[in-house]
């Protein structure tokens, strides 16, 4: 009995150190926007680009120090009036296409975009030709 | 030449293996930087020396390399001493103060010495930005043409000295 309400105490002081650090999080960069339309560019840019000092994370997500300083960059410049597709090429032109969590269409990633659709097809292609053969086959047979 | 289809599976497997073997052991953390081969952006940073705004007109004409540091990043200390060493060969090394203070900035270069011909103070980190830095130190080699021809991430060292030596022309 003691040891389950010390475990209930011990989950509720989890649960509460865990909101806390949530809080924080929060709290530590709070950015106002001119407009709803702004936080929500703001909110969409940020999730789109890849923090470049870390490998997996969005610059949302990221604490790294470069990352804090780009979701500065990223609000100014849209309180600044400039559209998405000038402060996605900014982030490009600095860090590369690599900032982007969806590589642009090009030779480089014609394979990567294409390439799946293009085996699908191959698969398909041979499915079907083995599949005449085989029916053209059995004809033969029956005759 | 039917039977040949069916090796068609095993070349591919081991067509991958190769390009996936390749791929080992190198550096997932390797960016390459979106500046190598332009111009270094434009510079309106004050020297820490003169107190003046330095542009790109005073820059050095020769081969040169622009170090990133700061007084709180623990492997520019590490690095330091070698720069120390660079700029006693006589490499011109343009220093930049990345989000960094100006007092602890002169503390740093009195107690460890000066490497850098020049040092500019970029303490919003907006030039870093400028340059891709990602942190500190990062190191970028300019030829003489004023062309960025080289980016290294982290310090500088006798084996990466060795590598980007030949930038330098």
């Amino acid at each position: 009995m003691i040891d389950a309400a010390i475990f209930r105490r011990l989950i509720k002081l989890v649960v509460w150190l865990v909101l806390s650090c949530a809080v924080y999080g929060q709290a530590e960069e709070l950015m106002t926007f001119s407009s709803p339309v702004n936080q929500t560019r703001y909110d969409a840019l940020v999730k789109e680009l890849r923090c470049p000092k870390c490998q997996n994370q969005d610059i949302a997500d990221s604490g790294a120090g470069i990352a804090k300083d780009l979701r500065h960059k990223i609000h100014d410049m849209i309180e600044n009036g400039q559209s998405d597709k000038e402060i996605v090429d900014y982030m490009v032109a600095r860090y590369g296409d690599f900032v982007l969590y969806r590589p642009k269409h090009n030779a480089a990633t014609f394979a990567l975009w294409y390439g799946p659709f293009i085996l699908l097809g191959i698969g398909l292609v041979i499915f079907a030709v083995v599949i005449i053969r085989n029916r053209l086959r059995r004809k033969g047979e029956s005759v | 030449m039917r039977k040949v289809i069916f090796f068609i599976p095993l070349v591919v497997f081991i067509a991958l293996g190769i390009v996936f073997y390749l791929q080992l052991g190198k550096n997932p953390e390797y960016m390459p930087s979106a500046l190598v081969g332009k111009p270094v952006p434009a510079i309106h940073l004050v020297s820490l020396d003169t107190d003046q705004v330095v542009t790109n007109v005073e820059l050095p004409k020769g081969p040169y390399l622009i170090n990133f540091w700061g007084t709180w990043c623990p492997t520019c200390a590490i690095e330091h001493p070698y720069l120390m060493r660079l700029a006693k060969k006589g490499v011109p090394i343009i220093g930049i103060d990345y989000k960094d203070g100006k007092a602890s900035a002169e503390q740093w270069l009195r107690n460890k010495g000066n490497p850098y011909k020049m040092v500019l103070l970029d303490e919003l980190g907006n030039f870093g930005v400028n340059m891709g830095v990602t942190g500190a130190p990062e190191t970028f080699v300019v030829n003489s043409k004023g062309i960025i021809v080289y980016r290294h991430q982290g310090a500088l060292d006798e084996a990466v000295w060795k590598s980007i030596q030949g930038y330098m022309q």
